[in-house]
């Protein structure tokens, strides 16, 4: 059995009186590939809320690495290798492709104030730097975006946005990836492109975990290695799809069965 | 575009621009500013139909240190051409001393999206560390004391940055209208600071050069607002150089982003608070530089010079330029300024016209008159 990268213990994150997430016991191994559904409001997004930081855990622990990080600021995270990408694309729709990615970069930035503004030359090494370590990684994901490099993201279609914003979440090279519905605004063929390219980006970084949170279960069933379902923020099946999808439970909460 | 033409279409561009300017500070009847006001538009126009604009404009963009070089230039031509004209020079001067201020809400609005209601109470705070200091510290070179002025006005609107780290949009904006009203007031009431009755200031000395002497006769002489204009124009040209460069580096890529979304810059380790911090610290230096000259051109400063009027008056230059725009506080200022000065009937109904201005961009050029272009960090095709 591969290592447990990310592990959460008794996860409970509360809004008021509800309990979006109850109780959650969870655990994700190196290079696995994880896919985690279930019906609206179960708790999905606010599980990678949870783990990033943005809500902070009423109860429970996040384990990295069998390292206790819960309730680590959003920059932490980040800091620690896991980034992630939003339901509703968060690009900086004003700034180029460029700009996008150098921002999913920061770790790997000087923000000297001699090196940003008196030291032109030293910053344009840098910038230099980073255009072709996200020119490679465009050319590496989805060789068409390359060309689009210096455009602003407001004149890219949908899947051309989705794909910068998985790229800047990965150009920092994590150790955990979190799709959040990346398939939502999509047609079928671009959703099938867009995993296509995924899965060979997986296939050269083994030790890449991922976490998908998707609707569509013929997606879940064709990208994951296993998968967790969430109803009313609690885990009510886990496994591989082809078991999960028999779960009677699984069934009523998706079909709405007794 | 060779490098000869290219700096050819820029000094063409900067001198009409120059000669504009000109016009604006020079003429004083009313049809005079009118005519000029309908020409100007229309020249324009006519520029961009013949494709003669974007031409200037792509030069400019490839050689922005010549262009600024070229204007800086242009300008002390100007302020040699106005040099016995007591009140074009002051004018000059104020719109100087506004757009340097407009650099700084530039990089506070423009960059890192923290709207800033008390722009003049950090002028004033800047024109009373003037006051202060220069009168105490007499020893000290003025140069020292303009830039300590500045740095008071930063220092004091750090007691800001908790509220507005705590608070978003509208709200931060609240805080610092209530900082301004609560400094005036403080002021008023202050004897310390003179009052209501305000505080004399000493003139400006710097290198032996005192600026309360008429020009050197050498030069052929001039008003004592000749050094003014000039010191306020160097200023200028610092402020709007240093703004590029945070707007070109990370810095200004941070604060760019954690404007356009706070919780995805988050989410790839962008510390928000320190960009915000470090943009309103930024212009509240600049705004406090500007007041520490203003101070010492007029000599004498009272509360009463640091409206909240004037405050919004600085926020409609940036939304009149475009915001985020280093360039478009130039014409901005220059049209917020002079244009009141000139049309004495204007005088009255200066924040009325103003709110109807401002009420007019948002409705039909909500990106200002000249929008603000993609990011570009260094010149040429090269990102």
């Amino acid at each position: 059995m591969r290592p447990a990268v990310l592990k959460t213990e008794d996860l409970t994150v509360k809004f008021g009186g509800l309990k979006a997430l109850n109780g959650l016991d969870f655990e994700l191994c190196e290079g696995q590939f994880l896919g985690l559904i279930g019906p609206n409001g179960s708790g999905k997004t606010t599980f990678f809320n949870a783990l990033t930081g943005i809500y902070r855990p009423a109860s429970g622990n996040v384990f990295l690495h069998g390292k206790d990080i819960t309730g680590a600021s959003p920059n932490k995270v980040y800091g620690y290798g896991i980034t992630r990408t939003f339901q509703r694309l968060r690009l900086a729709t004003s700034l180029s492709v460029l700009d996008n990615l150098i921002i999913g970069n920061q770790r790997n930035l000087n923000f000297g104030i001699w090196q940003n503004i008196f030291d032109r030359k030293y910053f344009k090494s840098q910038l230099k730097e980073q255009t072709e370590i996200a020119e490679d990684l465009l050319r590496r994901f989805s060789p068409d975006l390359a060309a689009l490099l210096l455009k602003p993201i407001s004149s890219l279609s949908m899947i051309d946005r989705r794909r910068v914003e998985v790229c800047r979440a990965l150009i920092s090279e994590p150790k955990i990836l979190l799709l959040d519905e990346p398939s939502a605004g999509m047609t079928p063929d671009e959703t099938r492109a867009l995993m296509d390219e995924l899965q060979g980006w997986r296939a050269q970084h083994p030790t890449l975990s991922t976490i998908l949170i998707e609707h569509e279960m013929e997606l879940i069933n064709k990208v994951s290695d296993t998968c967790v379902v969430l109803n009313y923020g609690e885990k009510i099946a886990e496994g591989r799809y082809s078991d999960v999808s028999n779960n009677p439970s699984v069934r009523a909460a998706y079909l709405g069965e007794d | 575009m060779s490098q000869l033409k290219t700096q050819l279409v820029i000094l063409i561009g900067i001198s009409l621009s120059v000669i504009a300017l000109y016009g604006f500070l020079y003429l004083e009847h009313e049809w005079e500013i009118g005519l000029l006001l309908v020409a100007l538009p229309v020249v324009i126009l006519l520029l961009k139909r013949a494709n003669m604009l974007i031409y200037y404009q792509k030069a400019a963009r490839l050689m922005p240190r010549f262009t600024l070089v070229s204007f800086v230039l242009g300008v002390l031509v100007l302020i040699l051409l106005l040099r016995h004209e007591h009140f074009a020079l002051l004018m000059l001067t104020t719109v100087l001393l506004y757009v340097t201020v407009s650099l700084g809400l530039t990089i506070q609005f423009g960059f890192a999206g923290l709207v800033n209601f008390a722009a003049i109470a950090f002028f004033g705070i800047g024109a009373y560390s003037m006051a202060v200091l220069n009168h105490y510290f007499h020893a000290v070179p003025d140069l020292l004391i303009i830039l300590f002025s500045g740095l008071t006005s930063a220092l004091l609107g750090a007691l800001l940055i908790l509220p507005i780290l705590r608070t978003r949009g509208h709200y931060a904006a609240l805080i610092t209208i209530a900082f301004g009203i609560l400094l005036r007031t403080f002021l008023e009431v202050n004897d310390v600071f003179g009052g209501p009755q305000g505080l004399k200031v000493d003139g400006l000395e710097i290198l032996g050069w005192d600026f309360a002497d008429s020009f050197p006769s050498v030069l052929g002489g001039g008003s004592f607002y000749m050094a003014y204009a000039i010191a306020a124009l160097l200023l200028a040209a610092a402020a709007y150089l240093l703004t590029r460069l945070i707007e070109a580096s990370w810095f200004g890529l941070n604060m760019d982003s954690v404007r356009l979304d706070e919780v995805a810059s988050a989410s790839f380790g962008i510390n928000a608070p320190r960009w915000k911090i470090t943009a309103f610290m930024a212009g509240n230096f600049f705004a406090g530089l500007a007041g520490a000259v203003y101070a010492a051109m007029s000599g004498f400063i009272a509360p009463a010079s640091f409206n909240f009027a004037d405050s919004l008056l600085l926020v409609s230059i940036v939304l009149l330029g475009g915001i985020g725009n280093a360039v478009a506080v130039i014409p901005a200022a220059l049209l917020i300024v002079v244009l009141p000065e000139k049309f004495q009937v204007i005088q009255e109904y200066r924040l009325l016209l103003f709110g109807i201005v401002v009420i007019l961009i948002l409705r039909f050029r909500p990106s200002g008159l000249m929008p603000r272009g993609l990011r570009q960090y260094f010149t040429g095709n090269s990102a």
